[in-house]
C-alpha cells in the first residue's frame, strides 16, 4: 500500500507564513497559559499524600469525603474516582514524617466506615524533596535541550540546528500549553514524557532536514523554496509514517495501560502530533527566515570539493615522488 | 546465503531468547529481571535522620561517664546539669580539682573539659558533633538493615542516600497491615534506659512542672499504659540499652508475653553496684520515653539480667526484642518520601502494560505487513528480536524492571519499526525512480542511516540525562528505552539488511508488490 504519494511537488513554502503564524500564537498562548494559570503541580513536585483506594462495590465517594470532611486533619481533601468506579484516589496536601504511624494509616482508620476496602497504594512526598526534584526537573530539561544542541550543531550547518531547535522549543511549549490549559497533573512520569519527546520530536525534523540536505544538491533550482518543497514533499509519507508507528503504540498504552501511565501516554500523544505538524510546516521553512542561500551553500561545497580534489592530487603526487 | 550481516543477527536473536527465557518464564534457575516496587508491590522510603537528637544523647552519655567516675572515685558533686552539648557541675572539694581533671581528662573523648575554679563544664568539640552525627546515620543504615534482616524479610534494601537521608526499599509485602509493623520495626528507637526513681521528691511529681525537674537533675516520664501516672526519675540514666547483648521473648507466670534481657560485663557491674547501694529504692525499666515497669529493689541484682513487661501482643515482643537487639538508633527516623503499592495493585500493572505491549505489538506489526507487504515481515521479524534482546540484556546486568520501564518498552516496539519505516521508504522511493532492486535495497540503507542514526542519538541523549535524574522507577523507563534504542540499531538496521541480503536472489522484480508493497518499475 501507498498513502501520501505526489507526483509534483506540494507548494508547502506559499503558506509557511500561514502556518508560521499558527504556531506561532500557538506557542504564544502556551507561554501565556504557563503564565497566567500555570503547572497543575502533583504531589511528586508540591509534595503531599496520595492514596489509592479500591472498594468490593461502587466506591461511596461522597461518603468518603463527608467522613474525612468531618476530621481535622483531613479536611478539604480530594478525592476523585480513579480509572473505574470501584477505585478512588484521595488527595491531600499534607505530609506525616512519622515513619510508623503515617497519614496512610490514619486514612485508613478514618474512611474505615464507608465500606470494604483495600489500600493499593501510598504516596507521600514531603516539600523538600518535591523541591529537590523539581529543582533537578528544570536542570535535566536544560542539560537535555543543551546536549542535543550540541549534537544538532555538529552533525548540520547552524541554520538547521538553529531551525530544528527552535521546532523542538515549539514543539514541548504547546504540549506544555495543552498540559496547563487541561489541568493535567504534573509529576515524575510528565517529565519523562518530555524528556522524551525532547529526544524523539527531532527524529521527524532530521529526516526533512536529511532530504533538504541532499536536495540542496540534487533539485535543478536554485530556490531554496522550490528545494524545501520538493524535499517536504518527498519525505511527507516518511514522516508521517514514522511517527504514526510510534503514535500507535503510545495510543494503544493510553487506551490500555492502566489509569497510572495515563499522563504519561497523553504527554506523548500530544507531544508525537505537535511534533509531525513541525516537522512538515514549521521547521523548514525557518531555513528561509534565517536567510539560508541555496547559492552560498553551493558554491562553498564546490571549493570544498576542489579542495578536496587537489589534495588528493598533492598527496598523488606525493606518493610517487614528483613532489 | 550466509553474511557477516545476517550471522551476526541470528546470534543476537538466539542470545535475545536464550537469555530472556528465565525472565519470562520465571524459573528458578539463571539470572532474571527484577521487578520494581511499582510491579511487585513493596515500599519505597527515603528517611531523613535527627541527628540533633544523637548529639543530645552524646552529651548525656558524657554526663552519664562523669556521674559514673566522680561516685567510683568518691568525688563529692553537686548542680550536674545538661543545657545542649554542654554539660556543667560543681565539685565541692576544692582539693580534689586537680585529680578530677586529669581522672575525666583521661576518661572522656572528644570533649573540651574546663574549669573556673571548683565549677566545671565539658562541652563538645565541633569535630565530636560532626562525627556524632555521620555515626548516627550510619548507625542507623546498619541498625535498620539488621532489624529487617532479622525480621526475615526477603530482599531489602537500606542505603544512605546523598549526605544525610537513607533508601529503604523493600519487595513483597502482602498486606497493609504488615507494611504498618513494618514501618513501625525501622522508625522504633528502642532506646532502654534503667533509671533511678527520685525518691525525695516523687510525691510533688503531679504539681511539678518540666522545667522544675530539670533544675533538680530530674525528667518526668510517663507510665506506658496510662497517661496518667508519672514518674520522677533522674535524668542521666543508670545505664542504657548500648550494654545490652541479648534480647528474647519469653513468658511470664501469667503466661503474657515479655522481654528477657541480658547486659554484658560491663553493664552487669554496674547494675549490680547500684542495685547493691539502692536496696528498698525503686529502679524504673524505660522504653523510649515511657516508663514499663519500676519495681522496687529488693536486694543486689547479680548476673546482668532484665526483663520487660508490659501487655505486649506475641508480635509486639517479638519485634521490640529485634529491635533492642540490633541497637538503639542513636537519632531517630523521620519520613522524606514514601511510596508503597500493595501486591494486587502491582499485579494489575503488570497485566495492563503486558495487554498494552502485545496490543501495541499486534497494532505495530500489522501496520507493518499491511502497509510493506513482505519487508513489513522483515521488519516484524527484527522487532521480535529487539524484545528478546532487551530482556535478556536487562537480565543479564540484573536490571530492574518497572511500570515507566514497560512503558519504555512498549514505546521501544513503536521506535524501532521506525528505522525499518525509513528504510523501506527509501527502498520503494529508488525501486520508483527504476533502479534495480539490488541497487534499491544497498542504496536505500545508505542512504536512511543517517536519520535513523541522528534520530536515536538525540532520544539517547535524553534517555541519559532521565537516567541520571534518575528517581527510582522513572530510572527504569530511561534504561529500557535506551536498551532498546541500541538494540534496534543492531536489529532494525544490521538485522534487516541481512536477511535482504540471504534472501536477495528470491527477490524477483515481478513480485514487487508481494515485496515491497508498491507496483514499482523495478528492473
Amino acid at each position: 500500500m501507498e498513502a501520501l504519494k505526489f507526483n509534483q511537488s506540494v507548494g508547502f513554502m506559499k503558506n509557511s507564513m500561514k502556518f508560521g503564524t499558527v504556531s506561532l500564537i500557538l506557542v504564544l498562548a502556551s507561554w501565556v497559559l504557563l503564565a497566567t494559570k500555570g503547572f497543575n503541580f502533583g504531589i511528586d513536585f508540591a509534595g503531599g499524600t496520595l492514596i489509592q483506594v479500591q472498594y468490593d462495590t461502587k466506591a461511596p465517594v461522597q461518603k468518603v469525603r463527608d467522613v474525612l470532611n468531618q476530621t481535622e486533619q483531613f479536611k478539604g481533601a480530594n478525592v476523585t474516582y480513579f480509572g473505574n468506579e470501584k477505585e478512588i484516589i484521595i488527595k491531600i496536601k499534607t505530609v506525616s514524617t512519622t515513619v510508623g504511624d503515617d497519614v496512610g494509616d490514619n486514612i485508613k482508620k478514618a474512611i474505615a466506615t464507608t465500606g470494604n476496602f483495600e489500600i493499593r497504594r501510598v504516596d507521600m512526598v514531603g516539600p523538600k524533596v518535591g523541591d529537590e526534584l523539581k529543582e533537578k526537573g528544570v536542570m535535566s530539561m536544560f542539560l537535555a535541550i543543551l546536549g542535543i544542541l550540541f549534537y544538532v550543531s555538529f552533525r548540520f550547518e547552524w541554520r538547521f540546528a538553529l531551525a530544528s531547535v527552535l521546532a523542538l522549543v515549539h514543539d514541548i511549549s504547546i504540549t506544555i500549553g495543552a498540559l496547563v490549559l487541561l489541568q493535567i497533573e504534573i509529576n515524575l512520569d510528565i517529565l519523562a514524557a518530555i524528556l522524551t519527546l525532547l529526544g524523539y520530536s527531532l527524529n521527524d525534523t532530521i529526516i526533512v532536514f536529511d532530504r533538504i540536505r541532499e536536495g540542496l544538491q540534487s533539485v535543478k533550482s536554485s530556490k531554496l523554496e522550490d528545494v524545501i518543497d520538493d524535499s517536504v514533499t518527498r519525505t511527507l509519507s516518511r514522516t508521517t509514517l514514522t511517527s504514526l508507528t510510534t503514535f500507535f503504540v503510545v495510543l494503544v498504552l493510553y487506551l490500555f495501560g492502566g489509569e497510572i501511565i495515563n499522563g504519561f501516554s497523553f504527554t506523548l500523544l500530544v507531544g508525537l502530533t505537535v511534533g509531525t505538524y513541525s516537522s512538515i510546516f514549521v521547521a523548514s521553512p525557518m531555513l528561509l527566515w534565517f536567510k539560508f542561500s541555496v547559492v552560498d551553500y553551493r558554491t562553498k561545497q564546490v571549493q570544498r570539493e576542489k579542495r578536496e580534489r587537489e589534495k588528493d592530487k598533492m598527496r598523488a603526487q606525493f606518493e610517487q615522488g614528483v613532489l | 546465503m550466509l553474511n557477516y550481516r545476517i550471522i551476526l543477527f541470528a546470534f543476537a536473536f538466539i542470545f535475545g531468547i536464550i537469555f530472556s527465557i528465565p525472565s519470562i518464564t520465571q524459573s528458578d534457575s539463571g539470572k532474571k529481571i527484577t521487578l520494581g516496587l511499582d510491579l511487585q508491590g513493596g515500599l519505597h522510603m527515603l528517611l531523613g535522620v535527627k541527628s540533633e537528637e544523637a548529639i543530645k544523647s552524646y552529651t548525656k552519655s558524657v554526663a552519664a561517664t562523669i556521674k559514673y567516675v566522680l561516685d567510683d572515685e568518691e568525688i563529692i558533686y553537686d548542680a550536674l546539669s545538661v543545657q545542649e552539648e554542654t554539660i556543667a557541675f560543681e565539685i565541692l572539694d576544692e582539693d580534689e580539682i586537680t585529680k578530677t581533671k586529669t581522672l575525666l581528662k583521661k576518661e572522656l573523648q572528644g570533649v573540651v573539659l574546663s574549669n573556673n575554679g571548683s565549677n566545671f563544664t565539658a562541652t563538645l568539640t565541633p569535630e565530636q558533633i560532626l562525627k556524632t552525627q555521620q555515626d548516627a546515620i550510619n548507625q542507623a543504615v546498619e541498625t535498620i538493615r539488621n532489624r529487617l534482616d532479622q525480621f526475615g524479610l526477603a530482599e531489602p534494601t537500606v542505603a544512605k542516600q546523598g549526605e544525610d537521608k537513607i533508601l529503604v526499599e523493600i519487595p513483597g509485602i502482602k498486606t497493609a497491615a504488615d507494611e504498618q509493623r513494618i514501618r513501625e520495626l525501622i522508625a522504633r528507637t528502642a532506646r532502654l534506659e534503667m533509671m533511678a526513681v527520685d525518691e525525695e521528691r516523687i510525691a510533688r511529681v503531679n504539681v511539678m512542672s518540666e522545667a522544675q525537674a530539670k533544675k533538680y537533675g530530674d525528667v518526668i516520664l510517663k507510665d506506658v499504659y496510662n497517661e496518667e501516672e508519672k514518674y520522677l526519675l533522674r535524668e542521666i540514666p543508670i545505664l542504657d540499652g548500648s550494654m545490652l547483648s541479648d534480647a528474647t521473648v519469653g513468658f511470664d507466670e501469667n503466661n503474657q508475653p515479655v522481654i528477657n534481657f541480658v547486659l554484658n560485663a560491663q553493664g552487669g557491674k554496674i547494675f549490680g553496684d547500684f542495685s547493691g547501694k539502692s536496696v528498698g529504692k525503686r529502679m524504673a525499666v524505660v522504653l523510649d520515653d515511657k516508663v514499663y515497669s519500676a519495681p522496687v529493689i529488693r536486694e543486689r541484682i547479680g548476673g546482668g539480667r532484665g526483663q520487660i513487661s508490659g501487655n505486649f501482643q506475641v508480635s509486639e515482643a517479638h519485634d521490640v526484642a529485634i529491635a533492642l537487639r540490633s541497637g538503639a538508633l542513636l537519632a531517630p527516623v523521620y519520613t522524606l518520601e514514601k511510596r508503597s503499592v500493595g501486591p494486587s495493585l502491582g499485579a494489575d500493572s503488570i497485566k495492563a502494560s503486558s495487554i498494552a505491549l502485545a496490543m501495541g505489538f499486534v497494532v505495530v506489526a500489522l501496520f507493518m505487513i499491511f502497509y510493506y507487504g513482505m519487508a513489513g515481515v522483515i521488519a516484524n521479524i527484527a522487532l521480535v528480536a529487539n524484545l528478546f534482546l532487551i530482556l535478556a540484556v536487562m537480565a543479564l546486568f540484573g536490571a530492574t524492571l518497572t511500570l515507566p520501564g514497560m512503558a519504555g518498552i512498549v514505546l521501544t516496539v513503536g521506535m524501532a519499526v521506525d528505522a525499518n519505516v525509513i528504510i523501506n521508504e527509501r527502498i520503494r522511493e529508488l525501486l520508483n525512480e527504476g533502479h534495480s532492486i539490488a541497487k534499491s535495497i544497498e542504496s536505500g540503507y545508505a542512504n536512511a542511516f543517517s536519520a535513523i542514526w541522528d534520530g536515536n542519538i538525540t532520544t539517547l541523549i535524553a534517555a541519559t540525562v532521565l537516567y541520571g535524574y534518575g528517581t527510582g522507577a522513572i530510572k527504569g523507563f530511561a534504561l529500557t528505552i535506551s536498551v532498546g534504542i541500541l538494540a534496534s540499531m543492531l536489529t532494525a538496521i544490521l538485522g534487516t539488511h541481512g536477511i535482504y541480503h540471504s534472501i536477495l536472489p528470491k527477490i524477483k522484480k515481478e513480485k514487487i508488490k508481494f515485496w515491497f508493497g508498491i507496483k514499482g518499475k523495478g528492473k
